[in-house]
């Protein structure tokens, strides 16, 4: 496992796990984030069985790595750079957890081949905040609760991210009732952000807090009623 | 996933030659449906020729007045085009419908013609699938089957196509233009897929070495007021249990001409024509409506657990037309 730049003199929690593990000396039934760094650091140790040379650039950084072509673009990330913040949910373009942008776009990384992204500009859940400031979105993902276990939360920020720039663009969804007018930021209604994010799923069931997240980023206050009951007034919805 | 070789095509001719050279090899552009199926072992190829970087992504005017577009414009670039969104507001809401706007970032428009059926027991390699091994047996025919044909399917194969995207293309007569090892051909959208006969390991009529450079709409200028209408088991991020392409040419309340197309009901996307012919010259109404969504249904044949998707149609159609008739928008 390679941690480029990033965990050097840090404790990571991968890194924390694997040492508390072997210390312990269990043998774990599936300890799967040992499995993959294992993984990656035999594939890295056996060069040439089909790997080809690729240069990707990620959060601003060119990175040069040797892979087999079937290797994804979220396997890349995750198992070679060390970028953990891309989740894997499903591993088929059903969920989003994968999700990144690419040249601006959000795309699924689990669906792309790496070699394919090649001059291309990536960028991560890490590559959102400016050092220890966080990115807007990132902000108002904690201030509204738009989270609870947290595995989608990368996948549905950046999503979110996305989404800011498609309606600044002019994007239109299928909820859109004029196609040749898509809505501005201060007027997208909370059944456009819902059918805007459907490609990231969350089973926790946070969708009101990130719904609220968004709405904040666009500048809409309050957020949505629903939202707000949720988030804020528990107590009076059991009352 | 099985590994393989890659090449970047430097192009139209040079990937044509590499496919024609290689029958193992497979092309890949969006990849999102063929990334998929590399994973769970449904294609194995040889050689990966990556054709995503060719010269295929503009939409242009013809001189007809329709819209030329290059098979590798992603799916969210049809749909935003201002063109389509002004004279074609029938294909933007059918693409806006499909999937999830990460997924139309990546897909194309020639990817999205040769996705391959969701059809549980062909994605599946521990079942029998004629699609996957001809001869093998259809164990959808008999098996799980409410998200399968009632129309046009065989005693093979009950699969069926699933893009939305196709449902309109079907509708305004658009043509695929593609280039093979013997040169260039247009083939009209309707002959494009296939019904799966005895056949249904083939989805379309692509020669060996074709690849889809681009697809052809006719300008249709009722288009304007066509709708799109998905019905599925969630409101997003779902594929269609049926859908339908409908639009309306008035004059007055009588019906000059009409299109019509149904997803999610067959092996390629479904043209009702004897259901078009009742249409036209008729008084548009509800009664009018409901007897064409009778004539357009009256070959279906369900499977056990689809039935509800005959009635599930009509209604569809008979919604489609009536919101087309006051002008279109939001189904």
């Amino acid at each position: 496992m390679q941690h480029k730049k990033k965990g050097v003199g840090k404790t990571s929690r991968r890194g924390f796990l694997g040492r508390v593990l072997t210390a312990t000396g269990t043998a774990i039934a599936a300890p799967s984030l040992l499995n993959q760094a294992a993984i990656a650091a035999k594939d890295t140790s056996q060069s040439n069985l089909g790997e080809i040379k690729m240069k990707l650039t990620v959060n601003g950084e060119q990175q040069t790595l040797d892979l087999e072509p079937r290797v994804t673009l979220l396997d890349a990330l995750r198992d070679r750079l060390g970028l953990v913040g891309s989740k894997k949910g499903c591993d088929h373009g059903q969920c989003g957890a994968c999700t990144v942008l690419i040249d601006g776009q959000r795309v699924y990384s689990c669906l792309t081949l790496a070699v394919m992204q090649e001059d291309k500009a990536i960028v991560t859940i890490e590559g959102l905040a400016k050092g220890d400031t966080l990115h807007p979105m990132q902000a108002a993902f904690i201030d509204n609760d738009g989270f609870q276990c947290g595995y989608c939360t990368p996948g549905q920020i950046c999503a979110s991210v996305a989404l800011l720039d498609e309606v600044k663009r002019g994007c239109a969804s299928v909820v859109t009732p004029d196609l040749t007018r898509p809505p501005q930021l201060a007027e997208l209604s909370e059944a456009e952000i819902k059918e805007r994010l459907s490609g990231n799923l969350c089973r926790c069931s946070a969708y009101n807090g990130i719904v609220a997240a968004v709405q904040q980023v666009m500048g809409q206050k309050p957020p949505s009623p629903a939202a707000t009951v949720m988030v804020k007034e528990p107590q009076e919805m059991l009352t | 996933m099985k590994n393989f070789t890659y090449i970047r095509a430097n192009s139209v001719k040079d990937a044509v030659q590499r496919a024609t050279n290689d029958q193992n090899a497979m092309l890949i552009a969006g990849g999102t449906n063929l990334v998929d199926r590399l994973k769970v072992f449904l294609d194995e190829p040889s050689q990966l020729i990556d054709i995503s970087r060719l010269d295929m992504k503009r939409i242009e005017r013809t001189s007809a007045g329709g819209l030329s577009i290059g098979a590798l414009v992603s799916n969210t670039a049809v749909a935003d085009h201002e063109d389509v969104r002004r004279d074609y507001p029938i294909l933007s809401r059918a693409i806006l419908a499909g999937a999830s706007v990460q997924i139309r970032n990546m897909a194309t428009v020639g990817g999205n013609l040769l996705q391959r059926t969701r059809c549980p027991y062909y994605y599946d390699t521990a079942f029998a699938c004629n699609k996957r091994q001809p001869g093998s047996g259809c164990p959808a025919a008999t098996g799980i089957n409410r998200m399968h044909a009632i129309l046009g399917a065989s005693d093979q194969c009950v699969a069926v196509q699933p893009s939305d995207m196709c449902v309109p293309l079907a509708a305004l007569d658009a043509v695929v233009v593609v280039e093979g090892p013997k040169g260039k051909r247009q083939i009209p959208f309707t002959d494009f897929h296939r019904l799966p006969g005895n056949t249904p390991q083939r989805d379309t009529n692509l020669e060996p070495g074709e690849l889809i450079t681009s697809v052809i709409v006719p300008p249709v200028p009722f288009a304007k007021s066509g709708v799109y209408l998905k019905l599925r088991d969630r409101t997003s991020y779902a594929f269609a249990l049926v859908s339908v392409a409908a639009a309306l040419d008035l004059e007055g309340d009588r019906i000059q001409d009409v299109r019509l197309a149904l997803g999610g009901v067959a092996h390629k996307p479904w043209r009702p024509t004897e259901a078009e012919k009742f249409l036209i010259g008729k008084t548009a109404n509800a009664a009018t409506f409901q007897q064409a969504a009778e004539i357009a249904l009256q070959g279906a044949k369900p499977l056990i657990h689809n039935s509800f998707k005959v009635d599930l149609a009509k209604r569809a159609i008979r919604r489609a037309l009536t919101v087309s008739a006051k002008g279109g928008g939001v189904a």
